[in-house]
């Protein structure tokens, strides 16, 4: 197993210089991207890294008023992909969230495509984590984006650690991973032609305490399913799946009742919560400080499939 | 040079960003492993992956760095591959570069933008009798890859102790070695460090031997300063992105936004823009959403003047009388792409945040990238380095890459393809 732990070794001195330059970092490939492209959008779920990037971008791009308030629109639309699988509490935060900043909101319905019959399911209750893609690509020529900005973090996964901060996507929006624009310094390589587009990725150098380390500093709003709340769960193959009308109760299963919180919020058919007493930021900081597996490990269903999972549907197009 | 005998206290938290540069059995991905392991950087779910590999053997750390299944198939690494860590006292950026295949072109692309650079040498590949002791090719070349592209500090972490007879004289002949070698290449050497990836001697927690007093890699790692551009002397800003207040169009006030270059800026300064060559002063300077009293190198600026000027993305903002602007200047060449430099073939050109069409009228000689010795050559193909000559089609301010990296550094496109060809390093107008 790992090496012993002390808490000493994972606490990091409680400085916020480290911060302070992820996010000079951030706000710099914001404004880089509205500044090279003509019609950018941010990628926003109501997840916690996309409420980051969201912070970050009001820093970018918006100015304080008199009462610490961030004042003024930003220059982007916000644009979901709505799977029609998301937990409610995500979508009445998402909703809010962008009454109160007064921003545009594009949302891809997964439900369109599938009326369309561009995205056929094998079988009703099958994960549409998987679909996004074509309901993203379509959204993206629907609305003719030239770029998309997104949460992805390199420290999620490995197929991720190669990515490119400007990650350059063909006209089926493929990822080529042998093609990947080699990127020096900030000279960034924003050229693209008609009909491709380019993923930009502000927070590549955050890990997962970062961000919650930032969510507490900068008092950050969440959906209410990041603390801990009780909730009706099924324990399958050493996950607690949650149980919903998409993840119904299958032979020999029981219900319980067990206190958790979700680390990432997805699809309902493929997201699971971790038991945790955490209430606020500070204490998730806390506990990621102590966490021993991986954040898409522990709560996703669909990236156990295999070695390779997220390269692959990365390679098709997907976030 | 002296190992170091303690370490200094560190006063900046930024994270440090470091490439690994090492040949494929030189164990660095050993010592990427076993820096991730003993800083708990693995999660249980990664470790289960690998324990199921070993089937009851250690595990192997080396495939805590396995990348994608295009590599695992041909089990080659093709692409830099980015890694995080923390210890308690800073945040680590590891930008693991390939050591095989595409060499130059990903060691250039870790290197651009690096802190620092751990130069692996495995001491069971060297003949530690012979005098003077041969060093390995390819730690000469990692050395002078990092010291051409003004990487701050250079380290070199010499591997597989474990191995060898006797470590103590071993370690003391190869550390001359390398301190000749340094000298004679004008390279500040930050550290030598003797270690065992294999076992984790000296790679976390220092070495408990007679011979060696120095400090372990990972202390050596958290005392060494991020990249910093100078904060004194004249101001520099490429201006990034021009934001208009309020909606519509007209004569509303404008933020020129830009990452300092070097300098500092408060309100009050007389500045001068390029390309215009128009003067103004700074009636407010902002960070983010706030206004500020001053901002310095390495932060991003927002610029309001005190009269409306025709300013866009891609001009500089600067201290009056300090541009010194070029059309044609001298550069040293990082050839990227499969398809050879063309010489008199239009390209574009990225300098701060302006795209320009250039052209190579000349390429000088080529660089022997185990020397850095110029040979006389007239072409440079993918992964070769070369001193070149360019002409631009509108006049940069360019600066000498060895005193500034932001005013020193340009990118090649191809315009067919959008590829990124080849990186520039400044050297002087031509």
């Amino acid at each position: 197993m790992n090496a012993p732990l002390t808490v000493e070794q994972l606490l990091p001195e409680l400085d916020h210089t480290h911060l302070d330059w992820l996010e000079e970092e951030a706000i710099f490939i914001l404004r880089e991207t509205v500044a090279a492209f003509e019609r950018p959008a941010l990628l926003f779920s109501g997840g916690k890294d996309s409420c980051v990037v969201l912070r970050l971008a009001e820093k970018a791009f918006k100015s304080k008023s008199g009462e610490g308030q961030y004042k003024g629109r930003l220059p982007f639309p916000l644009l979901h992909v709505d799977t029609g699988h998301n937990f409610p509490e995500v979508i009445e935060f998402r909703d809010r969230r962008v009454a109160e900043m007064g921003e545009r909101l594009v949302v891809g319905h997964l439900e369109d495509s599938i009326q369309r019959g561009t995205i056929r399911l094998s079988h009703p209750l099958e994960s549409r984590n998987n679909h996004q893609t074509v309901a993203l690509l379509e959204a993206i020529e629907e609305h003719r984006f030239d770029v998309l900005m997104g949460g992805a973090r390199r420290d999620e996964e490995k197929a991720r650690a190669k990515e490119r901060i400007f990650s350059h996507r063909d006209s089926f929006g493929q990822w080529q991973p042998k093609e990947q624009r080699p990127e020096l310094w900030t000279l960034f390589n924003t050229r693209i032609k008609p009909g491709e587009h380019m993923r930009a990725f502000p927070i590549s150098n955050w890990t997962e305490l970062d961000v919650w380390l930032y969510i507490a500093r900068e008092n950050i709003p969440l959906p209410s399913l990041y603390f801990a709340h009780n909730r009706k769960v099924i324990r399958r193959k050493g996950l607690l799946v949650p149980l919903t009308e998409v993840t119904p109760l299958e032979a020999g299963e029981s219900v319980e009742t067990a206190e958790v919180r979700f680390r990432t919020v997805g699809d309902m058919t493929c997201t699971c919560p971790v038991e945790s007493p955490a209430l606020t930021a500070t204490d998730i900081v806390a506990e990621t400080l102590k966490v021993t597996i991986s954040e898409r490990g522990a709560t996703r269903m669909d990236d156990r499939t295999s070695d390779a999972s997220m390269e692959r549907r990365k390679k098709e197009g997907y976030f | 040079m002296a190992p170091l005998a303690t370490v200094p206290v560190i006063k900046d938290h930024r994270a440090l960003r470091f490439l690994t540069a090492g040949s494929v059995d030189d164990g660095k991905s050993t010592l990427i492993g076993r820096l991730l392991y003993d800083s708990r950087a693995i999660l249980a779910d990664q470790l289960d992956t690998l324990e199921k590999k070993a089937a009851g053997a250690p595990i192997d750390l080396s495939l805590l760095t396995d990348g994608l299944e295009a590599e695992r198939e041909q089990g080659i690494t093709i692409d830099v591959a980015y890694r995080y860590f923390a210890t308690k006292q800073r945040k680590f950026i590891i930008a693991d570069a390939p050591g095989h295949e595409q060499y130059t072109r990903n060691m250039v692309t870790a290197a651009a933008g690096s802190d620092a650079a751990v130069v692996l040498v495995d001491i069971t590949k060297l003949d530690v009798s012979a005098k003077p002791l041969p060093l390995l090719p390819q730690t000469r070349r990692h050395a002078l890859l990092a010291h051409l592209l003004r990487v701050p500090s250079i380290v070199f972490a010499v591997n597989k102790l474990d191995a060898v007879a006797d470590p103590a004289h071993a370690f003391t002949t190869v550390r001359h070695a390398l301190l000749d070698f340094a000298e004679q290449a004008g390279i500040t050497v930050a550290g030598i460090i003797p270690v065992s990836a294999l076992r984790g001697d000296n790679v976390t927690q220092p070495l408990d031997a007679a011979w060696y007093q120095g400090p372990s890699l990972l202390q050596l790692l958290e005392s060494l300063p991020p990249a910093q551009e100078r904060k004194d002397g004249d101001l520099l800003i490429p201006v990034q992105y021009v934001a208009r207040e309020g909606e519509g169009t007209g004569n509303q006030p404008r933020t020129l936004w830009g990452r300092i270059a070097h300098g500092r800026v408060k309100a009050g300064d007389s500045v001068q823009l390029f390309p215009s060559g128009l003067s103004a002063t700074v009636a407010q300077v902002r960070l983010a959403g706030d206004v500020v009293d001053e901002a310095e190198a390495g932060q991003s600026a927002g610029i309001v003047l005190d009269r409306q000027l025709d300013v866009s993305r891609g001009d500089w903002i600067a201290t009056p009388q300090t541009i010194h602007e070029a059309q044609r200047f001298s550069a040293t060449l990082a050839w990227l792409d499969t398809e050879p430099a063309q010489v008199g073939r239009k390209y574009w050109v990225r300098h701060g945040n302006r795209w320009v069409q250039a052209r190579i009228t000349s390429i000088e000689s080529r660089l022997d990238i185990h020397t850095l010795d110029a040979i006389d050559a007239h072409q440079l193909a993918v992964n070769e380095i070369g001193h070149v000559i360019i002409e631009t089609q509108q006049p940069l301010p360019v600066e000498a890459y060895e005193s500034n990296r932001i005013g020193g550094s340009l990118i090649i496109v191809d315009p067919a393809s959008n590829r990124t060809s080849g990186a520039l390093l400044v050297k002087g107008a031509a």
